[in-house]
């Protein structure tokens, strides 16, 4: 099975037509929901009952995504959170980076082993482990010393903490594949004219760095923002969009979560170009 | 980090050791504090047996009473039988694209065809699931088309049992499978399955002999990372499995949320735990790399 290997035609069109079919498959889930957001019925399924822009322009009667407050208030929320684990992923991933590739020290083998645990431990486990140590540590603060940490009971620090605990290592991998790739020896040409270790590495390790840390901080965005088992564990009264968009979905909805979900799938489109063809351009520069 | 080679020799050590002890900090407190001491504590948790308002004793009554109801027991069965049944429906439906992908296809198109295959995932599991549920709903695009057809008179319901389950299983993991199977049948040199065939072995025999055996540690890392994010999934089964989907993730979600039962919710998650690195350990044993190998 090659193209240089001769196939009949039958099979070449029956597997030609398994592709099609397999594409069609993909993109059938996302379809249906961008087109039931202009359904003109108050329930996201069939009958069809003709085109309409209610579910995002309507302010009265039926709510549309635009007047919807609970859920603009709850892509806030996500917004907030996403901006945090990025933050310290990139920080704590860059860190590990040059940890990884940089320094010796004994039981570094063992620690690279640690690091990656979080990814094969499933995410509602993270979550009910972050959240009774964090309820523990509160409790017994409380009992021993009368101090009150309000930011360890469920809530939207423990949800940036819950879903950090695995989204750095993600960053710490993508960061440390290229910090291997940087030739050593810029650094320390930097340094004989004359730059100290760390402004050589803020002006020439951290430049070369910025792909890696532009592709790090939009997939620990994304994965923040999309995250719902770890957070469904240690969320408190402000729920981010996933946790509102799934009670609202289970509960039964109106089509406004399609008009939602139809927004979302854009900007998210937008964002995993822009960042193939920064990928691209970077390649072509090499 | 090396220092400038006209440094004093015992600054230079000093200046080595304080920056290793700051690049150690993050990295000892993030597993220290988010995942090593949790999950102590998880178990420690899972050990504990509430005889009355702030009493407790030492015990595995939790786990006991786990094995005691049939209902916990076979549910646990039951959503690693479905995960595994979901992963070789996935590995099944994906290699056939990866490597239509990886071999049959050149240059642009397979550019193209592999971002193409991998862009519905960049959209929330949620979205996905919600296309599902209009798909699949009584009021749904399946039902009313059979209606339509005149195949059924009745509308009928496909969501809420096991099978609605396993296709939004199937259909969420379906990236974590292609992309690895991809990956490693890319670097099978062409050349290989061309000598097969050169040797007399018919497509089947060059498959099973030639692509699978190359293929395997990207079948291998696949099915890990699908069986993993099937038994930890909690919004598709119950979404798409209705109230009572009967998963294992949402019995912990019970005992925690709902229920309030955290020393019994610790143990059902540490089994939980222990079924998922099993299989992970079992994986990487039958294929003998490292975890550090396979996600490095």
């Amino acid at each position: 099975m090659l193209t240089t290997i001769p196939q009949s035609r039958t099979f070449k069109f029956g597997y030609a037509l398994y592709i099609f079919l397999f594409f069609v498959y993909l993109f059938a889930p996302l379809v249906v929901v961008g087109v039931f957001a202009f359904n003109d019925s108050q329930f996201p399924s069939l009958p069809w009952r003709g085109f309409t822009l209610d579910w995002f322009t309507s302010s009265s009667g039926r709510i549309g995504i635009f007047y919807d407050r609970g859920l603009i208030g709850s892509l806030g929320t996500s917004f907030k959170v996403a901006v945090a684990v990025t933050v310290l992923s990139l920080v704590v991933g860059t860190m590990n980076a040059f940890l990884m590739e940089r320094a010796r020290f004994p039981g570094k083998s063992i620690l690279f082993t640690m690091m990656l645990w979080p990814l094969v431990i499933p995410g509602v486990i993270l979550g009910v482990s972050i959240l009774q140590f964090a309820s523990t540590v509160a409790n017994g603060l409380e009992d021993r010393f009368g101090i009150f940490l309000d930011f360890l009971r469920p809530g939207l620090p423990l949800v940036i903490l819950g879903q950090f605990s695995f989204i750095v290592t993600i960053a710490t991998l993508v960061i440390a594949a290229r910090l291997r790739k940087f030739d050593i020896t810029l650094e320390e040409a930097a340094r004989d004219l004359g730059a100290s270790s760390l402004g050589a590495i803020r002006t020439v390790t951290i430049p070369f760095l910025i792909p890696a840390l532009i592709g790090a901080g939009v997939i620990s965005f994304l994965m923040s923002f999309e995250n719902f088992n770890t957070t469904l564990m240690l969320v408190g009264s402000e729920a981010p969009v996933t946790i509102r968009m799934f009670t609202q979905i289970r509960d039964g909805t109106t089509p406004v979560i399609n008009a939602l979900s139809l927004l979302m799938m854009l900007v998210m489109a937008t964002l995993g170009f822009s960042l193939l063809f920064a990928n691209r351009g970077d390649k072509e520069k090499k | 980090m090396t220092a400038a080679v006209y440094q004093p020799e015992a600054a230079r050590r000093a200046g080595l050791r304080l920056s290793l002890i700051l690049l150690l900090a993050p990295v000892v407190l993030w597993l220290g504090l988010l995942i090593i001491l949790p999950h102590i504590q998880l178990l420690a948790l899972s050990l504990k047996v509430k005889l009355g308002p702030r009493l407790y004793e030492t015990g595995l009554t939790n786990y006991t009473e786990f094995f005691a109801e049939s209902i916990y027991w076979s549910t646990l069965v039951r959503t690693t039988f479905i995960s595994i049944g979901a992963t070789a429906l996935t590995l099944l439906i994906a290699f056939p694209v990866a490597y239509y992908i990886a071999k049959m296809i050149r240059g642009r198109r397979k550019n193209l065809l592999f971002v193409l295959a991998l862009l519905p995932f960049w959209v929330s599991e949620l979205i996905r699931t919600l296309g599902w549920i209009i798909i699949l709903r009584e009021t749904g695009l399946i039902s009313r088309g059979l209606q339509w057809a005149g195949l059924i008179d009745q509308p009928v319901e496909l969501l809420g049992n096991d099978i609605a389950i396993i296709v939004g299983l199937v259909y969420t993991s379906m990236l974590f499978m292609v992309v690895p199977l991809v990956t490693v049948l890319d670097s099978l040199d062409d050349s290989l399955v061309e000598a097969g065939y050169d040797l007399g072995g018919n497509g089947f025999a060059v498959l099973r002999e030639i692509i699978i055996p190359h293929a395997m540690p990207g079948i291998v890392a696949g099915c890990i990372v699908v069986f993993m994010l099937s038994l930890g999934n909690i919004l598709t089964p119950s979404l798409l499995g209705g109230k009572n989907s009967l998963w294992f993730t949402d019995q912990i979600f019970q005992k925690f949320i709902v229920r309030f039962n955290w020393e019994q919710g610790a143990a059902f998650g540490f089994l939980l735990l222990i079924v998922s690195s099993l299989m992970v350990w079992i994986g990487l044993k039958i294929t003998r790399q490292s975890l550090a190998s396979t996600m490095g």
